[in-house]
């Protein structure tokens, strides 16, 4: 000993040649000075009852459990005093908008097609009023005598007239004299049993060349196969704008989840030198952020909620036919709330892939 | 020198042999550092700043991997155990930190619960032996405290009640006293004395040499620029009654 205190002194190391006995180790004396207030040395650890190395067992809870109410305040969350739940109410509020875009343009495209599915339309394109009449009655007849052919109905001159009003104006068909003043088709709406197909129509054109050689015999989806096309790109960018706003969730998740992270590295830090399991502490910022898209999910639904509803409103007002098809049903309202549901899955998932990326840099 | 329940208790906890460090390209700062610490014994880990007793430290505890050597902890190979085994090694090693590193906005209370709570204890089972532990440090009234309104010593007590919560075999504190004034530092001295009487293994890092006298049957390890040294032949002659053979017999330092 008296080497030892030598060299705290600042002498030489003392000489410990080979083969010399170890020093003997010897149990300190109680400490000469008193115990801090209050300090009753050993009773504290004693009754702990917490054995030593650890808790029994506490590897396999640490794989199931988070670290109980601590969860909330190892890493405070300023909620909607942050920005984080507002980033991820706007993200949702879009999403849902374009689903519900989407599916009401889907609902729009099926009931569409539902109904020009074996539509053919006969224009009768003879300049003479009387002409035209005679034909589209012979026309008529042939067509009902066809096999195959569902319903076959002239389109009166009076709705006729009110299609093309907006356009022509009421004035051009009030004269009818045997000259209109503005030749207009008569028109034969024809509902064929099935889809129609290139064939049918030859048939249709063939049967009707000897009784009405001036008819034109189109199939009605011919018509609408721009208007469904472009139906179609539009149901496809909705999609997209989902696809890209789920993105760009995921992305703002990583962001609040790398600025959390940088903010309480210290206490991860200590997390983990206790022994936290990356999975525990990916846990505690998998359900603060759990939380904040809970909060933006439930603000951003409500808000997108309120504008399909008075969008849907304002279309049907219009009493326009496809827009009011169009309305939503109730199970796509289902499909809609499982958007804030998946917005707060991406965020946590995110969040838990983050911080344990991040964790496995740390040793 | 005893182990828990009176038992004499030298086993080996931790082993570092041809130990090196080093940050980027620069020069290793810590170079062929080898040592057996064994259990229930007190150790003090000395050096100027810079010398590299922090590095160390940060591999004791596993916060950091040596670039070179091996390292065993508790029996077990720290350097080539997978990352899912480190927990389990670190819930037997209790750290105090010269910054103490209290949770900020946790309680004194819930800063010592934390360990327990990430050991998955069950609430009904934290609160008596937190409080206990409190009062062992002589914080019972400051438990509901946040660490803000306490002192430096009283942060660092929070700190090693914290430490030693989870009852660890091993203890390591880097520069506990160096916040704190000297009668502060002379009392945090005395509960690390307290915790090895009951068989904890103690390893401090201290600069400051005065303070190694006020715990004269210590061993003492000594860093100097990244080298270890053995000046009391503490590390070559480990500590063994008689009787009682060290498990692994003496190891150069």
């Amino acid at each position: 000993m008296a080497d030892r205190d030598e060299w705290m002194r600042g002498g030489p190391a003392p000489h410990n040649p080979q083969g010399t006995p170890a020093p003997q180790r010897h149990v300190p004396p109680p400490p000469p000075a008193g115990p801090l207030p209050g300090l009753r040395a050993d009773e504290g650890l004693r009754a702990s009852g917490v054995p030593k190395g650890g808790v029994p067992g506490a590897g396999r809870l640490l794989r199931w459990r988070g670290i109980g109410r601590l969860d909330g305040g190892l890493v405070p969350q300023a909620r909607l005093s942050g920005p984080t739940p507002w980033v991820i109410a706007i993200m949702v509020a879009l999403t849902v908008i374009a689903a519900a875009m989407g599916l009401v343009l889907r609902h729009i495209a099926a009931e569409a097609a539902a109904e020009l599915t074996g539509g053919v339309t006969i224009q009768i394109l003879d300049a003479s009023p009387s002409g035209r009449q005679t034909q589209a009655e012979a026309a008529l007849r042939v067509l009902r005598a066809q096999a195959g052919v569902g319903q076959a109905r002239q389109v009166p001159q009076a709705e006729v007239d009110r299609l093309i009003a907006p356009w022509l104006g009421a004035d051009t068909m009030a004269d009818r004299g045997d000259q209109d003043i503005v030749p207009v088709p008569a028109l034969i709406d024809v509902r064929l049993e099935g889809a129609v197909d290139a064939p049918r129509l030859n048939t249709l054109r063939a049967a009707l060349q000897q009784v009405a050689p001036a008819a034109r015999v189109d199939a009605q989806s011919d018509w609408l196969g721009p208007v469904f096309g472009a139906i179609e790109s539009l149901q496809w960018l909705a999609a997209a704008v989902v696809a890209l706003l789920a993105l760009a969730l995921a992305a703002a998740a990583v962001l609040a989840t790398r600025t959390a992270l940088g903010a309480h590295r210290a206490t991860i830090e200590v997390v983990h030198l206790m022994g936290g399991t990356d999975s525990q502490i990916a846990r505690i910022f998998e359900r603060s952020i759990g939380w904040d898209a809970a909060i933006g999910g439930l603000l951003g639904f409500g808000f997108a909620v309120g504008v399909t509803l008075f969008l849907g409103r304002a279309f049907a007002a219009l009493g326009a036919g496809w827009l009011a098809v169009g309305a939503l049903q109730w199970n796509d309202w289902l499909v809609l709330t499982l958007v804030p549901i998946a917005a707060a899955v991406i965020t946590m998932l995110t969040a838990r892939l983050s911080v344990i990326a991040a964790l496995r840099k740390i040793l | 020198m005893s182990g828990p329940g009176g038992a004499p208790a030298y086993g080996e906890i931790a082993q570092f042999e041809n130990v090196g460090l080093r940050y980027g390209p620069d020069r290793e700062v810590l170079a062929d550092v080898a040592f057996t610490l064994f259990s229930g014994s007190f150790y003090f880990l000395t050096g100027a700043s810079g010398a590299g007793k922090s590095s160390l430290l940060r591999m004791l505890y596993l916060a950091q991997r040596p670039t070179r050597g091996a390292i065993r902890l508790f029996g077990q190979d720290a350097i080539t155990l997978p990352r899912e085994g480190l927990p389990g090694l670190r819930r037997r090693i209790g750290v105090v930190f010269q910054d103490c590193r209290l949770v900020p906005h946790l309680s004194a209370f819930d800063n010592v619960a934390l360990p327990l709570r990430v050991a998955g204890v069950p609430e009904k089972d934290i609160a008596r032996p937190v409080a206990d532990m409190l009062e062992w440090v002589g914080l019972a009234d400051r438990m509901a405290d946040k660490p803000a309104s306490l002192s430096g010593g009283e942060q660092q007590r929070v700190g090693i009640a914290r430490a030693v919560i989870g009852r660890p075999e091993l203890l390591v504190a880097d520069e506990p006293t160096g916040n704190v004034d000297p009668d502060m530092a002379i009392k945090l001295l005395r509960l690390f004395e307290a915790l090895n009487r009951l068989g904890t293994t103690v390893v401090v890092a201290t600069h400051d040499v005065h303070l190694l006298k006020k715990v004269p049957d210590s061993l003492i390890m000594r860093l100097d620029r990244g080298r270890l040294s053995d000046p009391t032949g503490a590390l070559r002659y480990p500590p063994r009654r008689s009787g009682v053979a060290p498990a692994g017999g003496p190891h150069g330092g």
